[in-house]
């Protein structure tokens, strides 16, 4: 086994603090509205369900390479990761605070299957206010990088949310889309999608598969440095460009998409249409290995 | 469709319905104004949002030269996202991000917005580009939700009962456009009595582009926590000493 390895820190095994604690410098993280306000949801109260004392999201800043960044980490383990009206609330202000005080970068460590149903009409009004903050933070001229890679992916609300981000970092574990495998196995049928296989579950939504499409930026290792190394990564390149050029690129390319692999169902039909060699074998490789392939693709 | 634009724009529109889209410009009581949206209660897929991201595109476009930002009226009829195999793999979200994203450029052009929610607005499809706007309007009979009661219950497993009688009380979680109102989601209720020519230039003209809809919520008592917790963050609450 390699030094490498042996110094491998899982990001999906970590936890919402473990995570901001791997990607910041060392000691420089201050938490805001941090556990001991203890502001619970009192929706989940009511119904008798546990609380958390950071509603499953932590907030604040920090500095990443000595340069100061706001950072914010949902907690899977707490109910999915889901957003309630306080956990999104908090992560507004983190972006309004972006806005407002212009950091290098606000990185999102997303970790989430989206709304929290048992506050479900506050969970989509505080997504929607995400959207707008994000935006806004985008406006002020503040890139925000998200990062996916843990149990929860990014789903729902906050699949979209992740896709507003100037960049995303994913691992091959993470994964980001709209509706989970589950929900349309139940509606459509578990001949439209078998939620139970895991291999074609990563194959629909996994970091390579988003990794090809251009849709996650960067894919790294399931590794607290390697996510470190992306976001250093991102915030050298700088922020991408903006308006309605910028938009009109992006309309002409997801409709090239769309066109392209109109009739594709499996990650398998896309790596073989853009004429990836051993597309089978692509699942086995590791994130560089992966990156070097797909950048070499997108620049033939 | 016909029958809503021709009582919304007495002065007239020209509004072409394309399968499940429509887009045009229509002549509101305070001026011209453009209007994109979808019919039918449409379940959105990544087509479905690449023409409305077009139609906005193209709207801010078409309004550069000239150099008088038209307001656009959403119409938002949606019963959420398509739920796909295909879709999920195109990367459904990167569609409906990229409309959001639209929507906000359009906002920062100057462009006035204002969404109508007419038969349905569900989740997904709701954000995509109805709840970015910035006043939303339900019109009568508009059912707003994530999920039903009944799919909510077996998700969560908390007994129907149990949920149906908590949402008597509270707007946090059940289905209803009068919900979303209390919450500060939607701005405004019309109703069928209503002169809606007139609700409509109301909504235009009170519409402004910063997000108030914490604040709305808080002072209908539907939602209380939102802009004090995200005002505490924004503002830097710190640790005791």
């Amino acid at each position: 086994m390699s030094a490498h390895a042996i110094t491998r820190r899982s990001w999906f095994e970590a936890d919402a603090r473990t995570r901001i604690h791997g990607l910041v410098d060392a000691g420089s993280f201050s938490e805001l509205c941090g556990p001991h306000e203890r502001l619970t949801s009192p929706h989940l109260a009511v119904l008798d369900l546990p609380v958390a004392f950071d509603d499953g999201v932590v907030v604040g800043e920090a500095t990443l390479d000595g340069e100061r960044i706001l950072v914010g980490a949902q907690q899977g383990e707490f109910n999915g990761g889901s957003v309630g009206e306080i956990h999104g609330a908090k992560l507004r202000g983190l972006l309004d605070r972006a806005r407002d005080t212009r950091p290098a970068a606000v990185l999102l460590a997303i970790d989430s299957g989206g709304v929290r149903l048992h506050e479900a009409n506050a969970g989509l009004i505080a997504i929607s206010e995400l959207m707008r903050a994000l935006l806004g933070a985008r406006a002020a001229g503040v890139p925000v990088y998200g990062l996916i890679g843990g149990s929860c992916g990014a789903f729902g609300g906050m699949g979209i949310v992740a896709r507003l981000c100037d960049g995303l970092i994913m691992s091959e574990e993470g994964r980001l889309g709209l509706s989970g495998p589950e929900v349309i196995e139940t509606v459509k049928g578990v001949d439209e999608f078998d939620s139970k296989d895991r291999a074609l579950v990563w194959r629909i939504t996994g970091g390579k598969i988003r990794r090809t499409l251009g849709e996650a930026t960067l894919l790294v290792d399931d590794d607290l440095g390697a996510f470190r190394g992306g976001a250093k990564a991102l915030l050298a390149r700088g922020a991408p460009l903006r308006g309605l050029a910028a938009l009109d690129a992006d309309q002409a390319a997801l409709a090239a998409r769309a066109q392209r692999h109109a009739d594709a169902r499996d990650g398998l039909d896309i790596w073989r249409a853009l004429g990836l060699p051993d597309a089978e074998r692509l699942a086995m490789l590791d994130a560089d290995a992966f990156n070097r392939i797909i950048d070499r693709a997108e620049t033939a | 469709m016909n029958t809503l634009l021709d009582r919304l724009f007495p002065a007239g529109h020209d509004v072409t319905i394309d399968g499940l889209n429509l887009a045009g410009t229509a002549h509101s009581a305070t001026g011209p104004v453009h209007v994109i949206g979808t019919r039918d209660r449409a379940a959105l897929t990544s087509d479905i949002a690449l023409r409305l991201s077009q139609a906005v595109l193209s709207a801010v476009r078409d309004d550069l030269a000239s150099g008088r930002a038209r307001p656009i009226v959403f119409i938002a009829s949606t019963q959420g996202q398509a739920l796909s195999r295909h879709e999920e793999l195109m990367c459904l979200n990167g569609y409906f991000a990229h409309l959001a994203r639209c929507v906000d450029l359009a906002r920062r052009h100057g462009h006035v917005l204002v969404t109508l929610i007419h038969g349905e607005a569900v989740s997904g499809g709701f954000l995509a580009f109805g709840l970015l706007a910035d006043r939303i309007c339900a019109l009568p009979c508009a059912q707003v939700k994530v999920m039903d009661l009944r799919a909510m219950a077996r998700v969560t497993r908390i007994a129907p009962e149990r949920l149906e009688a908590l949402a008597q009380t509270s707007p946090v979680f059940a289905p209803g456009a009068e919900n979303y109102w209390r919450m500060g989601g939607i701005h405004d209720l019309w109703s069928d009595g209503d002169d809606w020519p007139a609700q409509l230039s109301r909504a235009l003209t009170e519409a402004d582009g910063s997000d108030h809809r914490a604040a709305l919520g808080a002072s209908r008592g539907g939602r209380t926590l939102a802009r004090a917790v995200a005002t505490r963050v924004m503002a830097g609450s710190t640790p005791d000493a």
